[in-house]
C-alpha cells in the first residue's frame, strides 16, 4: 500500500503572525483570548487575517504567512519546495523544524527531521575549530559517538586541517562557512530540510557544497526537503515539487511542471500591476506598470531572445510636469542592482494629465533569471516625491532552451549578442 | 486499508499543547549537548585572562572582605564564635550561586534567540546546562572556603561543622531547582514584556538584602521584629542561614523553615517548567 510509505505527513497547517509591533496592544489581546478560552469558545483572532502578500495594504492586525497547507512526503522521496521572497516557504521550514508551532493544523512523522537552515548555529569564537565541531554538531542533534566517529572527515571536507586547534574567531569568515557546512554534511537524520542558501563560500566550495547536497538526496533512500530559489538545482535533485504562493500551496506535482509554472510566475502576473489610491501623490498618480515581450501576450514568459518594453502609467496632476522624472532601478535575484534607466534627456517628458511612458530594453541583453524593479519618480532632479522597491518582478527565460529543461545557465550578469564573423587569412 | 491512526508516528507537530509535555527520552539522547553546553561555560568564560579561573575566587573572596568591613566592622554585627570573614564568604558563595543561575536562566530565551530561531533541541537543555556550569564555579569557591576554614582553625577560631553537613548537597539541589524555577518563569515572561528584565536587575539586588547574606536571621528577629517577615517568607534566607549552620555551626536550622522553603521551591519549580514548556515552542513569534 503507497499510504504506508509516507514518512511525513503536514495535515492543514496554517500559521498567523501579529502585524506591526508587539507590545502595545498585546497584552489586551492576550486577556481577550485568555476570556474567550475561558468561555471555551475558539480563539478570536482566528477568524480574522490577511492573505499573506505583502504589496497589499493590510486589512486586520493579523497575517496568515501559511494557510491550509496541505501534502504528504514518501520515504526516500527529495521534495522541492519553490516560492518567491515571503510565499512563506522560511515559515513552512520553522514549522517543520519545530522552531515554531503552527497555528492551526498538525505535521506527523515518523522519523527524526534535522534541519539546516544556517550553518555554523551556536559556533563559538573562543572555542577551537575541533571544539566547534563537537558543539555545533551536538546541537544539529548528533551524538558524541557519532561525531567522534565522523571527525576525520568533517576535518578533511572543511579544508582547515591546519587550523583545527586554533580559535574560531582567528579564522577568514570563509574558513567559518567551511567548517560550519563540513558538519552539517555529516548529519544523518531519517528526514533532512535543507534552505540552499547554505551553498555559501568560494566557487570551488560552493561546487563541493552542491555535490554533497546531490550525495545527500540521492544516497540511499534519504528524505529530503529542498528549498530553493535555484530552479536548475532543485531539477537536478528533486523528485517532486511544491509551489507555494502567498502561503498556500498553488502547484503540486512533477518536478518539470512545477518550475515552469514557477517560472511562468504562477496564476498571479507579477509582471503586471495597476496601483490604487495609496500610490497617489500632490503631484501625481502612478496606475500601471508592466514588463513583456514586445508583440506577445501579457501572461506569456518573457524570453531573452525579443525585446523586452517597460510600460508605466502616469496621471500627473501638477502643471510642471517637466519637472518630473522617473527612474528604474533593476536589481536581479541576488539583491545587486544591475543598473537604472530613466526618461531624463530622453525625448519621453511628461506632460499634464495621462502619461503612458515605454522603454525597452533591447534583445539579447538580460541574462535568463529573476529581476526586480524599483520606481523612483524624481523631483527637479533633485528629490525622490516616490520611491517603490520591488514595485514589479518578472522573470527571463531562456529560450534557446525548452521552457523549464535547461540545467543551469550561463555564467554573467547580462547576455549580449556580439557580432562575430570569419576572416580568410 | 489502513487508516491513518494505523501508522506508529514518531511525533506530532501540533497547535494543541498538553499541560505537561516533556520528552524525557529526548532529553535523554541531547546529554551530550548538556555537557558540551557546560564545558563551552565554564572554558570560555576567562579565555584570554592572565588570571584565568581565579577569577572565579576574586569576586567572592573582595565581596567578603567589603561585607566583612562595612558590616561587621563598621555597622557592628554580630556573628557570635565565628570570624566575620567566614561566615560572609559562606552567605556569599551560597547566594551567588543563586544569583548567577537566576541572571542567566532568566535571559534563556533572549541570549539564545540566534541559535533558538535556527535549530531544534529541547530548549530546556539551555537552563539546565547554566544550573550545572553554575555549580562547578560554586565546587570551586567551596574549596577556597574550605581554605580560609583551616586557616582559621588552625590558628585557634572555634569554629566546627555540623553533622547535618551530609544534607547539603540536597540544599544545593533544592537551591538550583529554585534559581532554575524562577528563572525559566522569568525567561518565558521575558520574551513578550522585556519590561521584567528591567525589573530583575534590581529585584535580585533587594531580594540579596531579604536574604539574611550578611547577617544571622536570628539579628533580623531581633532588631526589626516588625520587618522579620519579609525575611521570614523568603525561602532562599532559609537556605543561607541552614548553609551557614552546616558549615560554621552558627545560627539556627529550621526545619519548619527548610520544609517551607522546599515546598515553596518544588512549586515554583514545576510552574517554571509548565510555563517555560508552554513558551518554547512559539515564543521565536513574539521574541
Amino acid at each position: 500500500m503507497k499510504e504506508n510509505n509516507i514518512i511525513l505527513k503536514v495535515d492543514n497547517v496554517s500559521k498567523q503572525y501579529r502585524l506591526g509591533l508587539i507590545g502595545t496592544g498585546t497584552l489586551s489581546d492576550d486577556l481577550k483570548r485568555f476570556w474567550y478560552k475561558v468561555r471555551g469558545k475558539d480563539d478570536p483572532f482566528l477568524k480574522v487575517g490577511n492573505t499573506n502578500q505583502r504589496d497589499k495594504s493590510a486589512s486586520s492586525d493579523y497575517v496568515w504567512a501559511l494557510r491550509d497547507i496541505n501534502f504528504a512526503v514518501n520515504k526516500g522521496e527529495v521534495l522541492g519546495i519553490i516560492g518567491k521572497n515571503g510565499a512563506g516557504k522560511s515559515t513552512l521550514l520553522k514549522i517543520l523544524s519545530r522552531i515554531t508551532l503552527p497555528t492551526q493544523g498538525e505535521i506527523k512523522t515518523k522519523g527524526r527531521i534535522a534541519s539546516l537552515l544556517e550553518v555554523g548555529t551556536g559556533f563559538h569564537p573562543e572555542l577551537t575549530g575541533l571544539e566547534n565541531i563537537y558543539l555545533n554538531g551536538a546541537i544539529l542533534g548528533m551524538t558524541k559517538a557519532e561525531i567522534q566517529s565522523k571527525e576525520e572527515e568533517i576535518v578533511e571536507f572543511s579544508g582547515c586541517k591546519m587550523y583545527i586547534d586554533t580559535p574560531v574567531k582567528r579564522y577568514s569568515s570563509g574558513m567559518r562557512v567551511r567548517l560550519a557546512f563540513a558538519v552539517a554534511a555529516f548529519l544523518e537524520p531519517d528526514i533532512l530540510v535543507i534552505d540552499e542558501v547554505l551553498a555559501v563560500g568560494d566557487a570551488e566550495f560552493q561546487k563541493k557544497a552542491i555535490g554533497k547536497m546531490q550525495d545527500i538526496s540521492k544516497g540511499e533512500g534519504r528524505t529530503v526537503l529542498f528549498v530553493s530559489h535555484n530552479m536548475a538545482s532543485v531539477k537536478t535533485l528533486c523528485t517532486r515539487a511544491i509551489v507555494l504562493e502567498h502561503g498556500k500551496i498553488v502547484f503540486s506535482g512533477g518536478t518539470d511542471e512545477a518550475v515552469s509554472y514557477y517560472l511562468k510566475g504562477g496564476g498571479d502576473v507579477e509582471n503586471s500591476k495597476n496601483f490604487d489610491e495609496d500610490y497617489e501623490k500632490d503631484d501625481f498618480k502612478l496606475n500601471h506598470i508592466s514588463v513583456y515581450n514586445l508583440g506577445s501576450d501579457i501572461k506569456d514568459a518573457i524570453k531573452e531572445n525579443k525585446d523586452i518594453e517597460v510600460k508605466t502609467s502616469l496621471f500627473v496632476k501638477t502643471n510642471t510636469p517637466e519637472d518630473l522624472h522617473i527612474t528604474y532601478h533593476l536589481t536581479n535575484e541576488l539583491g545587486d542592482t544591475m543598473f537604472s534607466f530613466s526618461n531624463y534627456n530622453s525625448k519621453a517628458v511628461l506632460k499634464h494629465g495621462n502619461n503612458v511612458l515605454k522603454c525597452v530594453i533591447p534583445k539579447m541583453f538580460l541574462q535568463s533569471g529573476q529581476y526586480f524593479l524599483s520606481l523612483l519618480i524624481v523631483k527637479n532632479k533633485k528629490h525622490a516625491a516616490f520611491v517603490g522597491r520591488d514595485i514589479l518582478s518578472f522573470t527571463v527565460v531562456d529560450s534557446s532552451r525548452e521552457l523549464g529543461a535547461y540545467m543551469g545557465r550561463e555564467p554573467g550578469y547580462i547576455r549580449p549578442n556580439f557580432n562575430w564573423s570569419t576572416a580568410d587569412d | 486499508m489502513k487508516t491513518p491512526q494505523d501508522h506508529n508516528w514518531l511525533y506530532t507537530i501540533s497547535a494543541k499543547r498538553k499541560l505537561i509535555d516533556f520528552n524525557f527520552k529526548e532529553i535523554w539522547q541531547y546529554r551530550d549537548l548538556l555537557v558540551l553546553f557546560v564545558k563551552r561555560d565554564v572554558v570560555t568564560v576567562y579565555k584570554q585572562t592572565v588570571l584565568g579561573p581565579f577569577w572565579y575566587l576574586i569576586q567572592p573572596l573582595f565581596t567578603a572582605l567589603t561585607f566583612t568591613l562595612i558590616f561587621n566592622k563598621v555597622a557592628n554585627i554580630e556573628t557570635g564564635t565565628v570570624p566575620p570573614f567566614l561566615f560572609n564568604l559562606a552567605g556569599i558563595s551560597i547566594w551567588n550561586y543563586f544569583k548567577n543561575c537566576l541572571t542567566a536562566t532568566s535571559s534563556t530565551f533572549n541570549s539564545n534567540a540566534g541559535v533558538f530561531s535556527k535549530v531544534y533541541f529541547p530548549r530546556v537543555i539551555s537552563p539546565l546546562s547554566v544550573v550545572i556550569s553554575n555549580l562547578i564555579k560554586f565546587g570551586i569557591q567551596l574549596l577556597i572556603f574550605t581554605g580560609f576554614y583551616l586557616y582559621y582553625y588552625a590558628n585557634g577560631a572555634s569554629i566546627s561543622i555540623d553533622r547535618t553537613l551530609i544534607f547539603f548537597p540536597l540544599l544545593i539541589i533544592l537551591m538550583a531547582l529554585l534559581s532554575l524555577g524562577l528563572g525559566m518563569i522569568i525567561s518565558s515572561m521575558v520574551t513578550k514584556y522585556r519590561d521584567l528584565k528591567y525589573l530583575l536587575n534590581f529585584g535580585i539586588q533587594l531580594l540579596m538584602y531579604l536574604s539574611a547574606v550578611m547577617y544571622p536571621l536570628d539579628l533580623m528577629r531581633e532588631k526589626l521584629p516588625q520587618f522579620a517577615w519579609l525575611v521570614e517568607y523568603n525561602p532562599i534566607a532559609y537556605y543561607v542561614e541552614a548553609t551557614r549552620y552546616m558549615l560554621l555551626s552558627t545560627g539556627s536550622l529550621s526545619y519548619t523553615g527548610i520544609g517551607f522553603s522546599a515546598l515553596i521551591t518544588i512549586v515554583i519549580f514545576f510552574v517554571g517548567l509548565i510555563i517555560f514548556n508552554r513558551t518554547e515552542k512559539s515564543f521565536i513569534d513574539t521574541i
